[in-house]
């Protein structure tokens, strides 16, 4: 009765989810990083102050401008791309990631626990993160960069949903 | 399970009970072997530092330790529950709903065995690793057991069952065995099934097959031999290189006794005559020799070790829906799994096994511990054995034979020049790694010629990776096989998958390929197809999950 599936003839592409994440996720993963660079900066000033400016004082300069230039202009831009959700009443698919990219799907019928969370950062730009958890170690299925009132719906879409279906195999 | 709630008002509340206090006598005893060096470095040496005085009161303080735990430490088995108290100055109640018990385990080791001593581990679903489970070490044998046929097979309470077990009604049935999780279970709603726990097949939905059921020897009324020990298999011992544990182990105790008695090891005269004789003769003959002899070391303390863990292994099947793995010569362990929970199986074949045609069985299921090694998490089903006889308890125990031997898919040509691309990478890294040394840093230069081995066995190695590769679905099973220096083909019942992962990094992605992954509350929690054709991704995680991907699916642009 499975068999169909894996017998189709007609080859098949998973396409990637509806819904986009919130805007607002650019300017965020941008601050993000960039508090990032901030701290390798950082080190290089400590790195300065303790000894005479040299070649290889203005190397690291330069390299660290050009990747953090490089790296806050694309990935954000690339990860909204990507980034994407999308729930049926039957599954959560997702997808993330940017150079690389992971696509995950949790059946409702297997769902354990529906959280929200929202970091300090994310509060600044009205964010929530959903995580979907499953009874397996590797199954939680998250949603990064949500608009706050998008989360507050599907968490309690999801919630309804789970409550309608059983079984978590385990 | 309303007639047993009935029941549990009219009886009295168990009662409390206790570890068994012989326990106390077990803990001293291995705390004094722990410590035997020293003892014997203050007893015949006559040493005269703080060091043994230290390790004397560190035996004061484990027996007190002992002490403290079993005086705190109280179980008890009410119709719905298994309660633990323990924690002296934290007090810990651990609370099991008992339809959530899906193993039990029973170990003893030797001493524990002397005095009638077993230390009972209870698994639930809970998957998360750092999980120790409900342990309760020690009870007296006979009261382990007592536990065990209560816990599992609730259904039909044993002919021993003492008065712990008199709150339990006989009431339940064999389906009031089948706990209230039970009617939401995926096995049984999926297939539209009604969900009978505790009957004779054990796992919903797959039958058990007739090879097997003809093969297998009737032990008596309730158990079913599956598989037993052979003393041939003994020659696999050797191949499955335990002993390099063992090697490790012996080290740490002979440099302790060193240590603690002031001896030199130059001072003992075998060693001495080897040390001499390495000395005389040439480099490559000593290194010839001290390789044949750690070679031989090692196959010997394997084998000690095969025998030591597996003499007596029997596996049998109960008629109350269990598996059962007894086994040990000195420590005896005996583990006993609920068959409906074993959401698939795992055939293992480690490189050195494989070329002598052995391979061991180990179950995925719920409640077995797989962080810490198959055999010490009790999930192994079947030790180093012959390959034939692996694939017919594999095929018994999870129900479909044939999924158990059928041809796999190939990975096709990308997973095949990213398996090369990827030795060859790795080898010339190193190799220009010692090569730079030898120019910058003045290393020698065999080390840089040695890399250069590398090469032909990251060739081999390749070739090998990617003739494992393997995948296949046939009627609700998933089927994938990797690895080369430990091959391992799993078989996953989709029942059990609660989600899917398809990963492509960049470079996959380039090469139109994804790693499939099927996430599982059983065993690793993950199996995984490596570097299949992305269109195969798409039919296989819609084949895994019939019907719910439907909305996601598109017909794929011709290339």
């Amino acid at each position: 009765m499975q068999d169909s599936g894996s017998a189709a003839p007609v080859a098949v592409l998973l396409r990637p989810p509806a819904n986009l994440v919130s805007r607002k996720a650019i300017p965020f993963w941008t601050v993000r990083a960039g508090l990032g660079w901030v701290v390798v900066t950082a080190l290089q000033i400590v790195w300065l102050v303790r000894d005479e400016l040299n070649a290889a004082h203005v190397a690291g300069f330069v390299a660290t401008a050009v990747l953090a230039a490089a790296h806050l202009t694309v990935m954000p831009r690339w990860r909204f791309r990507v980034h994407r959700w999308e729930a049926t009443p039957e599954v959560v698919y997702t997808q993330s990631g940017w150079f690389n990219r992971e696509r995950r799907i949790a059946p409702v019928s297997r769902i354990q626990t529906v959280d929200t969370q929202r970091g300090p950062l994310e509060q600044l730009f009205g964010l929530t993160n959903v995580t979907v958890t499953t009874a397996s170690a590797r199954g939680p299925v998250h949603i990064h960069g949500l608009e706050s009132a998008d989360a507050q719906r599907l968490v309690a879409e999801l919630t309804a949903n789970t409550q309608a279906v059983g079984g978590d195999a385990t | 399970m309303t007639s047993t709630d009935s029941a549990a008002s009219v009886a009295e509340e168990p009662a409390w009970c206790r570890l068994s206090p012989l326990m106390l006598a077990v803990h001293p005893v291995q705390e004094v072997i722990r410590l035997l060096p020293v003892l014997v470095g203050v007893l015949f040496i006559g040493r005269n530092d703080n060091g043994p005085l230290w390790s004397l009161i560190g035996l004061g303080v484990a027996v007190g330790l002992g002490l403290v735990r079993w005086l705190t430490t109280t179980y008890r088995v009410t119709p719905d529950q298994v309660l633990v108290r323990r924690g002296l100055l934290r007090r810990q109640v651990l609370t099991v709903p008992r339809d959530r018990v899906r193993t039990v385990d029973l170990t003893s080791h030797i001493l524990q065995r002397v005095l009638g001593l077993s230390r009972v581990v209870i698994g639930t679903g809970r998957s998360d690793r750092g999980d120790q489970g409900v342990t309760l070490d020690a009870l007296s044998t006979a009261e382990a057991s007592r536990l065990r046929e209560e816990l599992l097979h609730r259904g039909r309470p044993s002919v021993e069952a003492g008065s712990v077990l008199e709150g339990v009604p006989e009431a339940g049935g064999p389906v009031g065995g089948a706990p209230v999780a039970g009617v939401a279970e995926a096995g049984g709603s999926k297939k539209g099934a009604p969900t009978v726990g505790g009957s004779q097949s054990g796992v919903p939905g797959r039958g058990l097959s007739a090879a097997g059921a003809r093969e297998a020897v009737r032990l008596d009324g309730d158990e079913v031999e599956v598989a037993a020990l052979d003393p041939a298999w003994i020659r696999f011992g050797p191949f499955t290189l335990a002993g390099l544990a063992t090697i490790g182990v012996l080290a740490g105790a002979m440099g302790q006794v060193f240590n603690e008695t002031r001896l030199n090891p130059r001072d003992i005269g075998a060693l001495r005559a080897v040390y001499d004789q390495l000395n005389a003769v040439a480099v490559p003959l000593a290194v010839l020799e001290v390789t044949l002899g750690a070679v031989a070391l090692v196959a010997l303390l394997s084998t000690i070790g095969y025998v030591l863990a597996f003499w007596n292994f029997r596996l049998t099947r109960h008629r109350e829906g269990t598996l059962h793995v007894t086994r040990g010569l000195l420590t005896t362990r005996s583990t006993t799994i609920e068959h409906r929970r074993v959401a698939g199986v795992e055939i293992s074949e480690p490189l050195l096994l494989r070329l002598v045609r052995g391979a061991r069985l180990i179950a995925i299921a719920t409640g077995l511990r797989v962080g810490r090694g198959a055999e010490r998490g009790g999930s192994l089903l079947l030790p180093p054995s012959p390959v034939a006889e692996v694939q017919r308890v594999a095929g018994e125990v999870y129900g479909e034979p044939s999924v158990v031997t059928c041809a796999l898919k190939p990975h096709g040509p990308a997973a095949r020049r990213r398996r090369y691309t990827r030795a060859l990478a790795a080898a010339a890294l190193v190799t220009a790694a010692f090569l730079l040394l030898w120019r910058l840093a003045g290393w020698p230069a065999w080390t840089w010629e040695a890399a250069l081995a590398l090469f032909p066995i990251g060739l081999l190695l390749a070739a090998d990776r990617y003739r494992s590769l393997g995948h296949n679905l046939l009627g609700g099973n998933l089927v994938v096989r990797q690895g080369s220096l430990v091959r391992r083909r799993h078989v996953l019942s989709t029942d059990g998958v609660i989600g899917l992962i398809v990963h492509e990094s960049f470079f996959q992605r380039r090469a139109g390929v994804a790693t499939f992954t099927a996430t599982t509350a059983a065993g690793k929690q993950h199996y995984e197809a490596v570097d299949i054709e992305a269109g195969e991704a798409a039919s296989l995680a819609d084949a895994t999950l019939p019907g719910l991907l439907t909305p996601f699916l598109e017909p794929r642009p011709p290339a």
